[in-house]
């Protein structure tokens, strides 16, 4: 189903996500997506995250499809040009992967080939302009296409970016090329998210909330330090320092953030990042 | 050498819109030699926008612009026509309009588009880079290259990736290159430029043409044989 149509039956659209294993055993991968099924509208595939070289995003998003769990196709600008990112788009939609979520990507020296060479071709609003002008029939040169490809095309956006503007005025123009939702980088802060959506009301596309599971303090400070536009504050920061039961807290803290900013968006993505086990309870938790 | 070649007349009138009094820049190397930016082409552009109902507050030509240090010094001279000045059209390579904008508070134009040959490119140039794509983006970009100060060489905006305002790409010494173009078009009150969609780059235009390629000095350089046949 595609999450534009979830969207328009008015429910909380729930996504999370898988990572593709370095190397060709799915097996993990697999009994994680299995935990998901009935629960999620879908489940983000990443695309060779943090420039980590791995299985593809496609043939994973395939297997999921032939399990009937509904996949998102996420698809970044950093390894393929214009021609490649066209062809993938037809290939997703012969697979039957009817969502895709269209990335920049990192930039290749994040991950563990910073030698190569980064395509960025295109950039994210590009690629959404072509993913629109496919299922148009035509591609990006304005040739006919024989069928048109049929998908959900779906951007990110980072709420907690310093300075904010330069992020919503990329919004906008994704939302003008043919964005149909939004995904956030985490939040932490629900009167923070809270300004964010007054700001992008006026877009009138639905936004699911971002939320990483917090693992342990530790991993809240360095996402402080390191990762752009993720804050976790100092409260949370606290419990999670005082918590006995790590696991028990994170869940807590993960399904009370979903549960105080629900109200203000369409929909949660949540990215557990190798806790992927515990988002059944989280989403018990968070009474969802 | 840089080459370049002006871009239409109407794409720089566009550029243009709602400004009355503008000032002309010119450089004495690359440009001239090109036959895009050299004091003839200056005087033709003068005359050309008064046409068009401007009012060239002044006209100057550098060696070259490329030389921050030269382009400031050369500029403070004139410091009240370009203060009287909407804007400025440089008509130069892409290193010459982005030191040309980091030094006046003032929107800067670029007249021309960039190609290259390969050769020697601006001698003199300090941070500012020309990818040399063709198709110049300075007018949308506040007179930063996004090909080339964003390390993605991104063109519609930034990326999620960049904290504090530094790069994700060596984050201790490189600026996030968009939120520099956000800063300089919001100081020059242009943000709307930042709004408008550009469309993926048409990357064919790095290309030289046939034309280009037999009539500029460095191409004759280096080209063997006879250029005027019998």
């Amino acid at each position: 189903m595609k999450l534009s149509d979830a969207f328009k039956s008015g429910k909380f659209v729930i996504t999370s996500e898988v990572g593709p294993p370095k190397g060709v055993d799915v097996a993990a991968m697999i009994d994680d997506a299995e935990l998901l099924r009935g629960r999620v509208d879908g489940l983000n595939v990443t695309d060779q995250q943090s420039s980590v070289m791995r299985l593809g995003s496609l043939a994973t998003c395939k297997l999921l499809k032939d399990k009937e769990i509904e996949p998102v196709f996420q698809i970044t600008c950093r390894d393929r040009n214009r021609i490649a990112l066209q062809s993938d788009l037809l290939s997703a939609h012969v697979f039957g992967v009817e969502n895709v979520l269209c990335l920049t990507g990192d930039y290749v020296s994040l991950g563990d080939h910073p030698q190569a060479k980064a395509v960025f071709d295109l950039d994210s609003v590009g690629l959404l302009h072509a993913a629109t002008s496919l299922r148009e029939g035509k591609d990006l040169a304005g040739n006919e296409l024989k069928g048109k490809p049929d998908f959900c095309a779906g951007a990110v956006v980072t709420p907690g970016a310093d300075p904010l503007e330069p992020q919503i005025i990329k919004m906008e123009k994704k939302v003008k090329v043919g964005a149909q939702f939004f995904q956030t980088q985490a939040v932490y802060e629900p009167e923070k998210f809270e300004q964010f959506m007054a700001q992008v009301k006026h877009l009138n596309v639905p936004v699911m909330l971002g939320i990483v599971l917090l693992k342990s303090a530790g991993m809240a400070r360095f996402m402080n330090k390191n990762v752009a536009g993720v804050h976790v504050p100092d409260r949370l920061i606290d419990e999670m320092d005082k918590a006995e039961d790590r696991v028990k807290k994170s869940i807590e803290i993960a399904a009370r953030l979903i549960k105080e900013m629900k109200d203000m968006c369409q929909g949660v993505h949540l990215m557990p990042i190798g806790w992927e086990k515990r988002v059944p309870a989280v989403l018990d938790a968070a009474g969802l | 050498m840089i080459v370049s070649e002006q871009k239409p007349l109407e794409e720089i009138l566009q550029m243009m819109e709602g400004e009355g009094k503008i000032f002309v820049v010119g450089c004495n190397g690359c440009a001239e030699s090109s036959g895009t930016g050299g004091k003839a082409q200056v005087a033709e552009m003068k005359e050309l926008l008064e046409k068009e109902g401007k009012k060239v507050t002044g006209t100057v030509s550098v060696d070259f612009l490329c030389d921050k240090g030269l382009v400031k010094s050369r500029l403070a001279r004139r410091a009240s026509q370009i203060g009287e000045s909407d804007a400025l059209l440089v008509m130069t390579c892409g290193i010459g309009v982005q030191s040309t904008a980091a030094v006046v508070a003032k929107p800067a134009h670029p007249a021309c588009n960039t190609i290259s040959l390969g050769g020697s490119r601006g001698e003199w140039r300090g941070s500012e880079r020309c990818r040399e794509c063709g198709d110049c983006l300075l007018d949308h970009t506040g007179g930063l290259c996004p090909l080339t100060v964003c390390t993605k060489g991104l063109i519609n905006g930034p990326c999620g990736g960049a904290k504090d305002g530094k790069c994700e790409f060596q984050p201790q010494t490189r600026d996030c290159g968009w939120q520099l173009i956000y800063e300089r078009l919001r100081k020059l009150g242009r943000l709307d430029r930042m709004r408008t969609i550009i469309e993926p780059k048409d990357y064919s235009k790095m290309d030289v043409s046939e034309e280009i390629r037999s009539t500029t000095r460095w191409a004759l350089e280096q080209r063997e044989g006879e250029t005027v046949k019998k």
